[in-house]
């Protein structure tokens, strides 16, 4: 299994435990095996070391060179549109579902049990409307 | 003493009393890293007996300030000369150390002494700690960092055990 996602000057990755959790920062350089310095301006992320076992790597990268000011990093994660393409990523929708699924109340687990319920109606009423035509023609 | 959290820098200075025969005595100065101010005066007393002809009863301490950082964004690599009593007799050492504030650096090094020799924090004395340039360093596992263009990933991801005892798949270790 080759490795698609490095530890390298540019990487975005998603900060998942920490004082920083939920948020995206670019690595800024390496401080040691363990730890890397991150700096995630347009995401509220103050330039810091991190411990590289509370981020995971995202697929994103940028390029600048290694000890880049804050303002270089900026302008290059703004140029590529980082936050946007993250916010549309399949990771940060799951992200959010996740946190939405977890705040629901009672009620609105049984908001959407109905909600999911007439949906289903809809879907088995027209399914079995075109199996019954089907059926007459002799085709099942 | 004890290398509580994270040691801090502090810039104690010290004199002897002065008296009749002696009014005006010269000021020491000792750069001590400990957890908090007054492990680092008595740290202060504790080098200084070695040194000087003074201790805590006849000298006095004119100042401990906290020495902050002076660019706690920027990766430096630092040099510390150390002395530390082992089972069996006392050794000088150099030991590197990649971080970004001279305290970080010095904790790193009481950690990594307590793990490698099984050297206590009272046994250990640091002589001196400087910020190396990264041509002059001498350890591999420091140099293995002087790369602009540094690249690895992260092989075999072990996460910690959270929550459940019994769980319905097996975890993994590849997280690309």
């Amino acid at each position: 299994m080759p490795f698609k996602k490095f530890v390298e000057i540019g990487r975005v990755a998603y900060i998942a435990d920490g004082p920083c959790q939920g948020k995206i920062a670019a690595i800024v350089n390496v401080i040691d095996q363990n730890k890397v310095l991150i700096d995630g301006p347009t995401s509220g992320v103050s330039r810091q070391a991190y411990p590289l076992k509370q981020m995971h790597l995202t697929n994103l990268s940028v390029k600048f060179p290694f000890n880049a000011s804050t303002k270089v990093v900026r302008k290059e994660l703004e140029a590529n549109k980082v936050d946007e393409k993250w916010a549309d990523s399949a990771w940060c929708q799951r992200i959010k579902a996740k946190a939405v699924r977890k705040s629901m109340t009672d009620f609105d687990r049984f908001k959407l049990r109905k909600a999911k319920s007439q949906r289903n109606r809809i879907v088995t009423i027209a399914l079995n409307g075109k199996k019954k035509a089907l059926r007459k023609a002799g085709k099942i | 003493m004890r290398a509580k959290g994270t040691l801090r820098e502090f810039r104690v200075i010290g004199r002897k009393m002065p008296t009749e025969n002696e009014p005006e005595t010269p000021l020491y100065r000792m750069r001590i890293f400990a957890p908090d101010a007054v492990v680092a005066k008595s740290r202060f007393w504790y080098f200084l007996r070695q040194l000087r002809k003074f201790k805590k009863t006849t000298g006095e301490i004119v100042s401990v300030e906290e020495i902050k950082e002076r660019k706690p964004l920027q990766i430096k690599n630092f040099g510390i000369w150390l002395r530390y009593d082992s089972r069996s007799g006392t050794h000088n050492m150099y030991r590197e150390y990649r971080d970004l504030t001279v305290s970080g650096a010095i904790t790193q090094c009481y950690r990594d002494m307590g793990a490698r020799h099984r050297a206590r924090a009272h046994s250990i004395q640091i002589i001196r700690c400087e910020p190396v340039a990264a041509s002059k360093c001498r350890r591999p596992l420091v140099q293995q960092m002087h790369d602009s263009k540094i690249k690895f990933p992260l092989p075999c991801r072990v996460q910690k055990q959270g929550g459940r005892l019994v769980k319905a798949n097996r975890p993994g270790t590849y997280f690309q």
